[in-house]
């Protein structure tokens, strides 16, 4: 009698899950060993891949780790990496400075206002984030009045006219404002979830106000700043529209380079190796940020 | 230190920060000049330019229609990966459907447009772009269909199947009506998510199809009017309903725990 139901049980369990689980499979997860197996070919003649069984033995053909020597052959490459990493990083640090008192302002708001002030966060980010770059294509542009007023005030300096737009600072602002959100909700999560009579012990064992926040809450936020940090700096990390829109020719990044491989030089082998290593150096971070919160609760 | 004027300041920065620049890109959709550099009057011209814009209402037909079959399909499958993540001890499954969530959404744009030339052979259009819509919508439905499962108790579905329901029975008549709530909400979801996507269908369209996005995308590179505004308030109004309907269905989307 138990024989019959548990294989029913197992038929349930397999019809539920092998759906989804086939389509990552074939669609995510394939991809994903195309592209591994992509960086160790050579490039087509004409862009693209090579072929792996070349009939003709002058062509080149099997697989080759040359994707990576050239990656490695010219510094220019490493430099964008460094740079992507600074970009991102100062984007996670700035989006930091500016949630953490919005996100501490929201938690110790009343319940009703909560609410409200959280669907204030979300209704911006509703917005496709091209236009939110637009956004500011329009604040920095040279005729903007943001634009006259900065370079009014240079001129009382003698300083020449500096442009705003197309510059490494308007590549920043854009991916400021288009990150933000990711920073401000897992904040918000965590700070929501303190109990505030921690805070009143520490007030009345004679703590500070600016104690109180240094050693009650931030430590206890701790959690939080990861969460936001690694939601902000991995999208960040691979973005190419933002320097597309806001940047200048000199503010290339992993991104654009990936880019410019599938879709301009259509180098298929390296394009794919500069994936990879994106994507290695993505979950290096993931995982770095987990093993850090994961240890922090183990204190906290 | 509760609520000090401090931080109050400091949250309204933050907040003018975040809106300020929506605000003048509505303000300048109804705005009588070419240049996007200060207010000389109200018109309804970009409005009218837009609809009579041909490649637009394309684009912008395009979009609905790759957000509803997308969306379809990743609500049935979101649905489904979410139970089962839910009810069984998977381990594959879960990093399955969070990891095209959790990874540069270019990474999965560039190894997408490698598979779908190099493997399937199949000519970038609007069946390449619905496909990786779908791949990375399941994510978002399945979290959000797991999160209202978390707070139930299980013994209703056995229940259920003491009294000699079917699984099929007990899922239609049990489970469904109490989910249904986080189903619709993932819906939505995953059809704004497609709406509003850039950077996945930028590599998988191809020349075959343009979204709404592209279009955006490629006027602001190419020639900026004021028409870009226009389209930007009608799309960022569609985005807007679309999410606080979801969240009037399901409370947990906007606690950003579904985010």
């Amino acid at each position: 009698m138990t024989r019959p139901t548990i294989s029913r049980a197992h038929l349930v369990k397999w019809l539920v899950s092998s759906p989804p689980l086939l389509f990552l499979l074939l669609f995510f997860v394939a991809p994903g060993i195309i592209m591994v197996v992509a960086s160790f070919r050579y490039p087509g003649e004409f862009g693209g891949l090579a072929a792996l069984y070349s009939p003709t033995p002058n062509l080149p053909s099997g697989l080759t780790a040359e994707a990576y020597r050239f990656f490695f052959s010219d510094p220019i490459y490493a430099e964008i990496f460094v740079k992507s990493f600074a970009v991102a990083l100062a984007t996670t640090f700035i989006c930091l400075l500016m949630a953490y008192p919005l996100a501490l302002l929201m938690a110790r708001s009343p319940k009703r206002q909560r609410d409200l002030m959280v669907l204030l966060v979300i209704m911006p980010f509703a917005s496709n984030f091209l236009i939110r770059a637009y956004a500011w294509m329009i604040i920095l542009g040279p005729q903007s009045a943001l634009s006259r007023l900065t370079n009014d005030f240079l001129l009382l300096f003698h300083a020449g006219p500096v442009p705003l737009l197309f510059s490494p600072v308007a590549v920043l602002v854009g991916m400021v404002y288009v990150h933000l959100p990711f920073m401000i909700l897992p904040l918000y999560t965590n700070l929501e979830r303190h109990d505030p009579l921690l805070l009143d012990a520490a007030q009345d064992l004679g703590a500070s106000a600016w104690q109180r926040f240094w050693r009650v809450t931030f430590p206890l936020s701790l959690p939080g700043i990861f969460a936001g940090s690694a939601l902000v700096f991995i999208p960040a990390l691979g973005v190419f529209a933002i320097p597309d829109i806001l940047g200048g020719t000199h503010d290339m990044l992993i991104g654009n380079l990936i880019k410019e491989q599938f879709l301009g030089t259509r180098d298929w082998p390296f394009g794919s190796a500069l994936s990879i290593l994106l994507t290695v150096a993505a979950l290096a971070w993931a995982g770095l940020a987990a093993g850090l919160a994961r240890r922090w609760r183990h204190y906290a | 230190m509760h609520r000090s004027p401090a931080l109050w300041t400091a949250a309204i920065l933050t907040y003018l920060f975040l809106y300020l620049p929506l605000v003048i890109v509505v303000a300048y959709s109804f705005n009588d000049s070419r240049l996007n550099a200060e207010w000389v009057g109200f018109t309804w011209h970009w409005y009218r330019v837009l609809l009579q814009d041909a490649g637009m209402l394309r684009a912008a037909a395009n979009s609905l229609f790759i957000a509803f079959v997308a969306s379809s399909a990743a609500t049935v499958l979101g649905t489904m990966a979410g139970i089962a993540m839910q009810r069984y001890r998977l381990r594959l499954l879960p990093i399955m459907v969070l990891s095209p969530v959790a990874m540069p959404e270019i990474l999965l744009g560039v190894s997408l447009l490698l598979f779908f030339i190099q493997v399937l052979n199949l000519t970038l259009g609007m069946l390449s772009v619905i496909i990786a819509h779908i791949t990375f919508c399941i994510g978002f439905v399945a979290v959000i269909v797991r999160a209202r499962l978390v707070g139930m108790d299980e013994s209703i579905f056995e229940a259920a199947r003491d009294l000699g329901a079917t699984p099929w029975q007990a899922f239609r008549h049990v489970t469904l009506p109490l989910i249904l709530p986080a189903v619709i909400a993932g819906f939505l979801m995953s059809f704004t998510l497609s709406l509003d996507d850039f950077v996945i269908t930028f590599f998988t369209a191809g020349v075959g199809v343009s979204t709404l996005p592209l279009q955006i995308y490629s006027m602001i590179k190419i020639a900026v009017t004021p028409e870009v505004n226009a389209v930007s308030t009608l799309l960022m109004l569609l985005t807007l309903t679309l999410l606080l309907l979801a969240s009037r269905i399901a409370p947990d989307v906007l606690k950003g725990r579904a985010v």
